[in-house]
């Protein structure tokens, strides 16, 4: 009933084709930016901000733009957690070789030197394929941060070998280092990862998504029909690893203000590609379910023993906390394979027929 | 910086005969350790496509099992059953719980299932036995610790007794796999199975005691290689950088082959050794066993995309 769709007549292709046909989903979504916009940022704590809000935005970035490379154009990657790092690296020596340079502006070109290199990584793909492919990226992962420790270039030679987030302001603002205020921060997140949302809505619903779902879904039969599989490939690549190379900057630049090389190694990869696959393989909106609950998870589960009243030392806290999102990721794969976004999709059909079954 | 790298680093090996043979021997003995590991999961993709990313795990998790029941007091060698116990009821428990909802779904979503299960048994093995470096219960199982020194053109060589000894038991296990795989009722069974799913089910091979049986014999191999690697470097979940490793061995030498996973693991794991040593090291600031494998079957994978000893790979519209 509420969610009733019959009545809503459209008259024309450019309405048929609007980013939201039915006027009850543009309703939801509003009431969604009116919770990210102004009640989490007026109520949420220093906690909140630090644990919930910015790092699932960031992760469900990352999470965005390893599903354009999986999900829409049907490459396994297992390279995520190191492509991250060549946006926070080249963000870092850009905001320390051109300290005028406005902050934001530097997070969104970081993506371009990430896009760069996952292009030359995506090569590979031309020829291998599947599995032997997620193996290939596994080259990508390790043989990157092996050269973020190396090249001690990349840390401005660093006694510590890691890098260290400067202070840096906008119009007197500070928007990162120790000095940045967690709101300003959530609001700088927001803003870039809702234009790269748009942007990713959009590439998927034009020509270029439906290149990529279709060499996804059979290359050959794409490349019969005259897609050039080389052309979609690669740009699945530049533009999955630009989203993901600005996932990585905003990572280290907004949230964790220093990184070590070891930050980007595998459990990074593997933590994007389990938001990736528990929100849905091909779509938007699942990457931020699944970060919810992937970056959720652990801080409840944190939270928990001391609500209880038990007390468990934080090493066991620690070892539970793996073994239970361990099995949670199994039970969420028996339960729904395709994903939360699947769950909604579902939910949202019953809400139409509602009260009817059928 | 050209003789650096095409000419310097064969003049020293041939300079240094025995200390050639010493890396050559270390690259050997890991190799065979990858190997191991490799057909582990070779078995289990083979007769269920399943990627399974736990392997690795599953080593780590045997050697903390096999120490962590020691530890408790339990004799050396009843602590060796009770693992292999243990690896029985988590092949039917894996096949039960996780596999057998599965069946069906796309390969990724299996893949993930495997890393849900690593997750799982690292937690569960850390809540149980702790998440400490142990040591390996060498001497309880009587395995020869000391070393013999052989003087090869005027040099020194040491091999250690616990590699000789390593190298040994993984020819017999191996020997003996390919036996059972060849011979046996249930071994056939097994190959069966990764030839043809849909006719081995119709001469009435049972899916479900087969996927059972195979990760008990990837249990197995778990066992074995926890045991060496865990006496050359301890116990505990660092070691699972040696499941990445067998990615590699895999790449190269095909992910259905048996012979591949072999001969892969042998060539990686001397490649790798002689690369660190004489370029790695001296060139590029060392530590370069990380990637080198992935780097080497990237460039192998790129003129035979099925790996050397993989099936063919044949696409059709």
């Amino acid at each position: 009933m509420l969610y009733r769709t019959a009545g809503q007549f459209k008259t024309s292709y450019e309405a048929d084709q609007a980013l939201f046909p039915v006027k009850q989903d543009a309703f939801l979504l509003g009431i969604i930016m009116l919770f990210a916009l102004v009640i989490f940022p007026l109520t949420a704590s220093e906690f909140a901000f630090q644990t919930m809000l910015i790092p699932v935005m960031i992760y469900a970035l990352a999470a965005l733009g390893l599903n354009i490379l999986t999900g829409f154009a049907g490459q396994l990657s297992l390279g995520t957690g190191a492509f991250m790092g060549v946006g926070a690296y080249a963000c870092y020596k850009m905001v320390t070789l051109m300290p005028w340079m406005n902050p934001i502006v530097a997070i969104l070109l970081s993506g371009f030197f990430s896009a760069g290199v996952g292009v030359m990584f995506g090569i590979p793909s031309l020829r291998i394929k599947g599995f032997y492919l997620a193996i290939a990226t596994l080259a990508a992962q390790f043989f990157l941060v092996w050269l973020f420790e190396k090249w001690a270039w990349l840390y401005n030679y660093n006694a510590s070998g890691a890098i260290q987030v400067p202070n840096l302001d906008i119009f007197g603002v500070y928007v990162t280092g120790p000095q940045a205020d967690s709101m300003v921060q959530y609001y700088v997140v927001l803003g870039i990862v809702a234009l790269m949302t748009m942007l990713c809505i959009n590439l998927t619903r034009g020509t270029l998504g439906r290149t990529w779902k279709a060499t996804r879904d059979m290359d050959i039969a794409a490349e019969l029909i005259g897609i050039n599989l080389m052309k979609s490939k690669l740009t699945a690549f530049a533009i999955s690893s630009y989203i993901v190379g600005v996932a990585g900057a905003l990572y280290v630049f907004m949230w964790k203000g220093a990184a070590e090389p070891n930050l980007f190694d595998i459990p990074l990869s593997f933590q994007v590609l389990f938001i990736a696959i528990i929100g849905g393989l091909g779509s938007v909106l699942g990457n931020y379910l699944g970060a919810i609950l992937i970056v959720g998870l652990p801080v409840v589960l944190n939270l928990l023993p001391g609500a209880l009243g038990l007390s468990i030392s934080s090493a066991m806290v620690e070892h539970l906390n793996i073994m239970i999102v361990g099995s949670l990721i199994v039970f969420f794969l028996i339960v729904e394979p395709h994903g939360l976004n699947q769950l909604w999709r579902l939910i949202r059909e019953k809400l139409i027929i509602w009260p009817f079954p059928h | 910086m050209l003789s650096d790298i095409f000419i310097n680093p064969f003049v020293d090996m041939v300079a240094a005969p025995d200390f050639l043979m010493q890396v050559l021997w270390e690259g050997l003995v890991s190799g065979i350790l990858y190997a191991l590991i490799a057909l582990g999961f070779v078995l289990i993709f083979r007769s269920s496509r399943i990627f399974n990313f736990a392997q690795g795990i599953m080593v780590v998790f045997a050697a903390l099992t096999l120490v962590g029941l020691h530890a408790y007091g339990v004799p050396a060698w009843i602590s060796v059953a009770l693992t292999l116990g243990v690896m029985f009821v988590l092949a039917v428990t894996i096949e039960r719980v996780v596999l057998r909802p599965l069946v069906g779904q796309p390969d990724i979503i299996l893949f993930m299932a495997t890393i849900g299960i690593t997750l799982f048994l690292i937690g569960f093995g850390e809540t149980i036995f702790g998440g400490e470096n142990k040591q390996m219960i060498t001497a309880e199982l009587g395995i020869p610790t000391g070393d013999t020194v052989l003087e090869p053109f005027g040099g020194l060589l040491i091999l250690q007794h616990l590699d000789i000894t390593v190298v040994i038991v993984a020819t017999l296990l191996v020997g003996a796999l390919l036996a059972f795989l060849n011979y046996t009722r249930m071994g056939r069974a097994i190959r069966a199975l990764g030839d043809d799913h849909q006719a081995a089910l119709s001469v009435g091979i049972s899916l479900q005691t087969i996927w059972v049986l195979v990760w008990f014999i990837a249990g197995i191999i778990a066992l074995v290689t926890g045991i060496a690697w865990g006496a050359r470097a301890g116990v505990s979940f660092a070691l699972e950088v040696i499941a990445y490793k067998a990615l590699p061995v895999l790449m190269l030498g095909g992910l259905e082959s048996i012979t591949g996973a072999i001969v892969g693991g042998l060539m990686i794991g001397i490649l790798e050794k002689l690369f660190e040593i004489y370029w790695g090291q001296p060139l590029l600031g060392g530590n370069t066993e990380t990637w080198f494998a992935f780097v080497l079957a990237l460039v192998v994978l790129l003129f035979r995309p099925q790996g050397l000893f993989g099936e063919r790979i044949i696409e059709r519209v």
